[in-house]
This record gives structure tokens, C-alpha cells and sequence, in this order.
């Protein structure tokens, strides 16, 4: 193979420019996606451990169609079906305002969210039936209970899991270029589409997506450290 | 709403799209069933590797799983698309380089199921091999393998709707699968709500159906 490398074209200022935009594009999609994700993750898992059956057969039809379908099918779902039957003075303020990062958020946002609530669901399932019952016996309501016993302490469980999801949340943001989000992986093929530069562009965005997951999970694995329960088994090594 | 869209190209989106059977190379179960199965067989080696005692092998194992795990598949088929035709000179159908990025990109999340699995096989199990007399391979291929495939079973269902839902993305790339033919059949009708809704449907059945299989897998294990 006789490819001459030329790492100079990830230097100029416009291919800079491009990775810079294409970061911050990941990042945004990617936080807002994932507080949707977890408002509707904490809803559902709640919602599924409920006595009352309708509620948690709604949950259960969420998450069981959402996570069962690609992410890349729910791109083009809510991008090219959902904008034509929303009323007009709505659509084209969605044009005017990128429909593509709305779409693209809800999409990554609503899919994850299905996978958070089977995580917030099992966080719940492992706490023993007896603190929801203590929780009652001193007169709170059963939303009470939710809000101010059981969902701290799930959460607090979950750390571990919700760091790889996370993270999977943050790769999967990559799909939404193709509804045209120019996020990373976007501004990774316009510098190969502009120089022809095609390992070096690919090396550039690798890189990028490696150091981003390290550092979530650098700081993910200090918030399990701080937000562990003393006693239980996740947080052994963290009490010596 | 016109759903006489579906059954003026039922053929096209299933025999073609879903399965790929037709005029065109494409498919979502030829590229999902056989990169599976290869995936598995990569998967196996990048199990028993990590779990190698020599760093030599245990060292580049690690790495390669740590690294397909921290980036995004569509970067890996970009990655495949643009690399692997030039790496090997030849121009290659988009068939061949959606099958080896994802046997790459899958060999790396199989090989964790691999390693889990192989560890889920109490030690006294290899001991109590050793004490027959039998040899590290021979451990490894009579005794510990054949319990820790059992074990694995339920994950490599799942891991299997996990490629299958995946594969859909391969049609960044034109290979023609079940959603590249919704999207060629929306070009010509413009009925994307009546399309993306029936192929999710079709993704759905599929993926919950195997899932339903896994949970029911995981029952049967528990219990045996």
C-alpha cells in the first residue's frame, strides 16, 4: 500500500472548525436526548412496577416497541412522518428552526429512554418490597414513596449500568447524520468529502469518539464512588 | 393515509429488503445470520484471548474489544467503506463490507459474552478436568466450552436482535436492506408515515419474537 499520509488537512482552521462544530453538535444532541431519555426512563420504570395494571401495561407497550425497533428507523420516522401531521403553523416553525436536531433528538431521547426504564426498573426491583411498605406505613403516597424513597435509592443502584447506557447513547447520536444532524461523524465524512483524506478524517473522529467515552466514564465512575451506598455490594471497594 | 403503499411493494420490502431474496444483492437476514455466526466464531477467539495467561495475547484482545466498544458502528462501516477497498485493491460490493464490518464490529461484543461465559464455569470444574488428566485445550474444548456455551445462550439471542435491529444501518452505506427499501419505495410514493410505520412494525415482530425466545431460553436454563 503506497498511501502517503498528510495529517496537515485535520489542521486548517476550516477542518477545525468542522470537528469543533461537530463535538458540540454530538454533546447537545446527546444531553438533551439523555435528560429526555431519563424523565422518561424514571416515568416508565416507575410506571411498570405499579400494582395497577392499565398504567403499567402502558409502560410496558413503550418500552417493548420503542427498544424493539433501530434507532436508524426511528430517525426517519420522526423526521420524514411525524413533521407532515403536526399543524402547519408548527411545521414550519420546525423548518424554520432545524427540524433536523428536533427530530433527532427525540428520536435518540425516546429510544433511550425505553432502554433506561428496563435499567430503572430492575434498580427498582432490587430494592426489598418492605421499604416501599415502610415507606407508606408512615403515611406518604404511593407517588410520595416513588419520589422520596424508592427512586433515590434505585438510582443511586443504577449508576453502573446507566454509565454504559450512557455512553451507548452517545455513540448511537452518530446516526443522526443521516437526517442530516452535523454532528461529529457528520463533519468527519465533509473533511473526507473535501480532501479526499479519507484515514486521516476517520483517525480524527475515532479519536474524538475513544476520548469522549473515557472521560463520561472517568466522570460517570466518580459519581458511582460518591452517590454508592455503604454495605451493598457495588460499593465494597469504596468503603476500605 | 394510503396503505395500498405496503401492498404494491410487499414484495419488494420482505422477499427482497427483509430477506433478500430478488434481482439485487441486499437482505437484512443475509447480512444479520451470517454475520453472526462469524461474528461468533471471531467472538470465541477474542474470548478465549482475553482470558489468555500470556500478555501477548491477552494484551491485544483487550484492546481490540476496548476499542471497536468505544466508537459508534457507523463510524466502523465508514471506516470498512472507506478503508478496505483501498487496503486491499480491489473494489468491493457494499455486501462484503457491511458483512466484515459487522463480523469486526460484533466480534468485539461477542468476545465479552465468550469471556463471560467461560467464567461463569465454576474452577472446580477445570480442576477436577485437570485431575483426569486432561490437557489445558482438551479442558477447554470437552469441559469448559460445552457448559459455558449452555450458559451463554440467552445473551447471544439478545446479542443476535441487537445486530439484527443494527444491520439496518448498513444502508448508509446502499446496501439494500429492509430500511433501504422503504426508503427507495417513499422516493417514488412519498408515503413516509404509512412506510416507516409498516417497517417498524416488521423490525418489531421479528426482534420481540426473539426476545420472547430468549426470555423464554433463560427460564429454561435457570431451571435445568
Amino acid at each position: 500500500m503506497t498511501y502517503q499520509f498528510d495529517w496537515s488537512v485535520l489542521l486548517s482552521a476550516q477542518a477545525r472548525q468542522w470537528l469543533l462544530q461537530g463535538v458540540a453538535t454530538t454533546l447537545a444532541i446527546s444531553a438533551l436526548a439523555w435528560l429526555i431519555a431519563l424523565a422518561l426512563g424514571i416515568l416508565a420504570g416507575a410506571l411498570r412496577s405499579l400494582k395497577f395494571a392499565p398504567l403499567r401495561m402502558v409502560a410496558a407497550a413503550y418500552v417493548e416497541f420503542f427498544r424493539n425497533v433501530p434507532l436508524l428507523v426511528w430517525m426517519f420516522f420522526w423526521y420524514f412522518a411525524v413533521p407532515p401531521l403536526l399543524p402547519q403553523p408548527v411545521q414550519d416553525w420546525l423548518y424554520d428552526h432545524g427540524a433536523e436536531f428536533a427530530a433527532g433528538t427525540a428520536a435518540l431521547g425516546v429510544y433511550h429512554g425505553a432502554r433506561f426504564s428496563e435499567m430503572i426498573r430492575a434498580g427498582i426491583q432490587a430494592i426489598p418490597k418492605t421499604q416501599l411498605e415502610a415507606a407508606l406505613s408512615t403515611g406518604l403516597s404511593t407517588a410520595q414513596a416513588f419520589r422520596l424513597v424508592i427512586l433515590p435509592i434505585a438510582l443511586r443502584l443504577i449508576v453502573p449500568p446507566l454509565t454504559n447506557e450512557t455512553l451507548n447513547l452517545l455513540k448511537n447520536s452518530s446516526v443522526a447524520l443521516t437526517i442530516g444532524v452535523a454532528e461529529l461523524t457528520f463533519q468527519t465524512r465533509q473533511i473526507e468529502t473535501y480532501t479526499a483524506r479519507a484515514f486521516e478524517a476517520l483517525t480524527a473522529g475515532t479519536l474524538i469518539y475513544l476520548i469522549l467515552c473515557l472521560t463520561i466514564a472517568r466522570v460517570m465512575a466518580r459519581v458511582e464512588r460518591r452517590f454508592a451506598i455503604p454495605g451493598m455490594v457495588g460499593s465494597v471497594e469504596t468503603e476500605h | 393515509m394510503d396503505f395500498g403503499v405496503i401492498e404494491r411493494n410487499w414484495n419488494f420490502l420482505l422477499v427482497q429488503g427483509l430477506i433478500g431474496l430478488g434481482n439485487f444483492a441486499g437482505g437484512t437476514l443475509r447480512l444479520a445470520v451470517p454475520a453472526m455466526l462469524l461474528g461468533f466464531l471471531l467472538g470465541l477467539f477474542v474470548g478465549l484471548g482475553r482470558l489468555a495467561k500470556s500478555r501477548w495475547i491477552s494484551t491485544p484482545a483487550t484492546v481490540y474489544v476496548e476499542l471497536f466498544r468505544g466508537v459508534p458502528l457507523v463510524m466502523v462501516i465508514f471506516w470498512f467503506w472507506f478503508i478496505l477497498p483501498r487496503a486491499l485493491g480491489v473494489a468491493l460490493p457494499e455486501y462484503g463490507v457491511a458483512l466484515a464490518a459487522f463480523v469486526i464490529f460484533e466480534g468485539a461484543y461477542l468476545g465479552e459474552i465468550v469471556r463471560a461465559g467461560i467464567q461463569s464455569v465454576p474452577r472446580g470444574q477445570v480442576e477436577a478436568a485437570a485431575s483426569t488428566g486432561l490437557g489445558t485445550a482438551q479442558t477447554m474444548r470437552s469441559v469448559v466450552l460445552p457448559q459455558a456455551l449452555r450458559n451463554m445462550i440467552p445473551a447471544l439471542v439478545t446479542q443476535f436482535i441487537v445486530l439484527f435491529k443494527d444491520t439496518s444501518l448498513a444502508s448508509i452505506i446502499g446496501y439494500l436492506d429492509l430500511t433501504k427499501a422503504a426508503q427507495i419505495v417513499n422516493n417514488r410514493e412519498i408515503r413516509p408515515f404509512e412506510l416507516y410505520l409498516f417497517i417498524a412494525v416488521v423490525y418489531w415482530l421479528c426482534a420481540y419474537g426473539m426476545s420472547r425466545y430468549a426470555g423464554y431460553l433463560e427460564k429454561r436454563l435457570a431451571t435445568a
